[in-house]
């Protein structure tokens, strides 16, 4: 049975732009305010999930050709990566650093490398849970 | 400081993290695999060389001092387990390599066990209290993975019964953390032993070590080893191997550290239990050793025998008792792994579990029966093998505790080791030849190999008793002191 799903999709596209941004703002804001890796993983798995629910799974994937298993270790290598670049340093292990640097736009910001090990959470968590929502909606054989 | 403490812990983890990435390159993540376990070998090995020298070697993450960061502390004790840990992961892999199956290789086995001596690694290196059920968590879902792998009905029987069991004992590890940050206001292993000495074991202290013993003896399977014999029975040899030898060592471990750092105030309370307890363990351990004509599950009740007898060394306390139990720990580890390789080979070319239904092996392959007769020999503590050292340090520490009863138990449940295994070394390895000559399933070198190298291990470890005993002295003396571990983990260089 063919359903017409038209305000559904419509709305989708609308608010999985807003989710994702959202998402985003909650990645960079973990640093001074509630938010982070984590949680922005989640968000943006859920904007994911969204389009997935409203488009089927064929459509999504040809418009986000991501393979999210492969999202895990390259989260967890990035976590770990900037944990072990202390070693270069000298340094103990996971030791983190800033820096302020001054931008166009933004005008002077605060970086710190704790942003990319937040990344590799963040990487990690969307592709474990977009891994596991896929592998049981794609469970039809058997 | 010292990075290097950290790398037993980074370096298996970042392999794990690059098979995913070559999934279908089995002979690079064998290779990658094998070398990473014999890296930790050296360099657990370069740690205790270091230790002897400068003493205890930490590394404080991102170098936030404790008590307020997490640190890795290494010192004998936990280097020594590092080291035997890392030789028996090795060997275990060569195991692998010939029989665990292509099947299994590509669904990210390798990464799994990388992760698995990540975990185990780190519990015996961390110094913090949190960061151990980190470490404890990271080892307990990469064996869930591996006891499930394959997806036999069996294997999803038990791990279903496995999983459950360790989410409520890591749920009960969660709340005894919880009431011991409420009482302390510390998480720091060291800065949690300076604060309860200073306010003294008070009754509510000593609850908090009573739920901590539970939860340990879940994980070690002291007395609460119900899940033990079906779960660790029914996966594959080589990961059944690596859990014989090292998940139930990771709570005993865990058990050591609790009550020779934290909880040494009261023995009176907290030791009776573990008395109490160890005795239980020896006798259930041993009457299911014997009960049993099922091979794997012969060889599991052997385990937790083991570990009944290394808990009566912490029970009576004494500088030799824990001495012998350090000695025995690492004995049973390389012994046990080779006890389920050996099991699981005879089960291979078999194809029967059941020893009623061998016989007469020692014709067809005579190498593994006389490394059964060894090892067999080295459980039971025959005089030149490995068994031995650890068994009389613990029968004169307990005699010096004039704990009669429980030396009495540890001796008679060495009997019933050695009555176990003879059985199934004159059952299967004696007796009519009943696989014809044209029948016989090759031996392959990727079985026999890791189990001559274990065989040789445990003699060595036995005849060269003289040149490990400084370290096991080191360690033993480090758990009776809980000041040189706060010494040298609070102290600021």
């Amino acid at each position: 049975m063919q359903q017409n799903n038209l305000i559904l999709r419509t709305t989708t596209t609308l608010i999985a732009f807003l989710l994702l941004g959202f998402a985003i703002y909650l990645f960079f804001a973990g640093h001074n305010s509630p938010g982070g890796g984590f949680v922005g993983g989640l968000m943006t798995s859920g904007a994911v999930l969204l389009l997935y629910m409203a488009y089927g799974i064929e459509s999504v994937d040809k418009m986000l050709p991501i393979n999210f298993r492969i999202l895990i270790p390259i989260g967890l290598a990035t976590a770990l990566a900037t944990g072990a670049g202390s070693f270069l340093f000298n340094v103990p292990f996971l030791t983190h650093t800033f820096g302020y640097f001054y931008f166009p736009i933004f005008g002077e910001v605060e970086l710190a490398t704790a942003m990319l090990f937040d990344l590799g959470v963040y990487f990690t968590v969307v592709g474990s849970v977009m891994t596991t929502i896929l592998t049981i909606a794609n469970d039809q054989k058997v | 400081m010292n990075n290097l403490v950290v790398l037993p812990m980074v370096i298996p983890v970042l392999a794990g993290i690059l098979f995913v990435f070559f999934r279908y390159q089995i002979t690079l993540q064998r290779w990658i695999s094998f070398i990473v376990m014999v890296g930790n070998i050296g360099i657990a090995a370069y740690l205790l060389y270091l230790n002897q020298i400068e003493g205890i070697q930490r590394i404080d993450f991102s170098g936030w001092k404790p008590p307020f960061g997490i640190s890795f502390v290494a010192d004998s004790f936990s280097l020594i387990l590092v080291l035997i840990t890392s030789l028996v992961a090795a060997i275990c892999l060569v195991y692998a390599f010939s029989s665990i199956g292509e099947e299994r290789e590509k669904m990210y086995f390798y990464s799994f066990v990388n992760f698995l001596v990540a975990g185990v690694n780190g519990s015996f290196l961390t110094g913090d209290l949190f960061n151990l059920y980190v470490c404890f968590e990271i080892m307990l879902l990469a064996s869930y993975v591996l006891i499930a792998l394959g997806g036999e009905k069996a294997q999803l029987r038990e791990s279903i019964k496995y999983v459950l069991i360790n989410v409520l004992s890591s749920w009960f590890f969660l709340v005894a953390i919880a009431y011991l940050y409420g009482s302390v206001g510390t998480l720091s292993m060291a800065h949690i032993s300076e604060r309860i000495a200073e306010v003294g074991q008070t009754p509510l202290l000593t609850v908090i070590s009573i739920v901590f013993l539970t939860v340990f003896a879940l994980k070690a399977g002291l007395l609460l080893y119900f899940w033990l014999p079906g779960s660790y029975s029914i996966a594959p040899t080589a990961v059944a191997a690596l859990f014989g030898a090292l998940l139930t060592k990771v709570g005993i471990y865990a058990m050591f550290r609790v009550f020779t750092l934290f909880f040494y105030h009261d023995h009176s309370i907290t030791h009776t239990f573990i008395t109490v307890l160890a005795a239980l363990t020896l006798i259930g351990g041993s009457i299911g050793a014997v009960a049993y004509k099922d091979i794997r599950l012969i060889v599991t009740y052997n385990v937790v025998i083991a570990v009944g007898f290394i808990l009566v060394g912490l029970a009576v306390a004494t500088p030799e008792a824990l001495e012998g139990s350090i000695y025995y720990l690492m004995h049973d580890m390389i012994v046990k792994a080779l006890l389920f390789l050996i099991a699981g080979t005879m089960i291979a070319v078999t194809g029967t579990t059941r020893i009623d239904e061998m016989s007469g092996l020692i014709r067809n392959y005579p190498l593994l029966g006389w490394m059964f007769f060894i090892v067999m020999l080295s459980l039971a503590g025959i005089p030149p093998l490995s068994g031995f050292i650890g068994k009389v340090l613990v029968g004169q520490g307990a005699i010096e505790a004039e704990s009669y009863i429980l030396l009495a138990l540890a001796f008679i449940s060495s009997i019933f080791v050695l009555y176990s295994l003879l059985r199934v070394f004159l059952q299967c390895f004696w007796g009519e030849t009943i696989i014809s000559s044209e029948d016989e399933v090759p031996m392959k070198k990727g079985w026999i190999i890791p189990c001559a190298i274990l065989t040789i291990a445990t003699i060595v470890l036995g005849l060269g008793a003289e040149i490990i005993f400084p370290y096991v002295s080191d360690a033993a003396n480090t758990l009776l002191n809980p000041s040189d571990y706060i010494d040298a983990v609070l102290t600021q260089d």
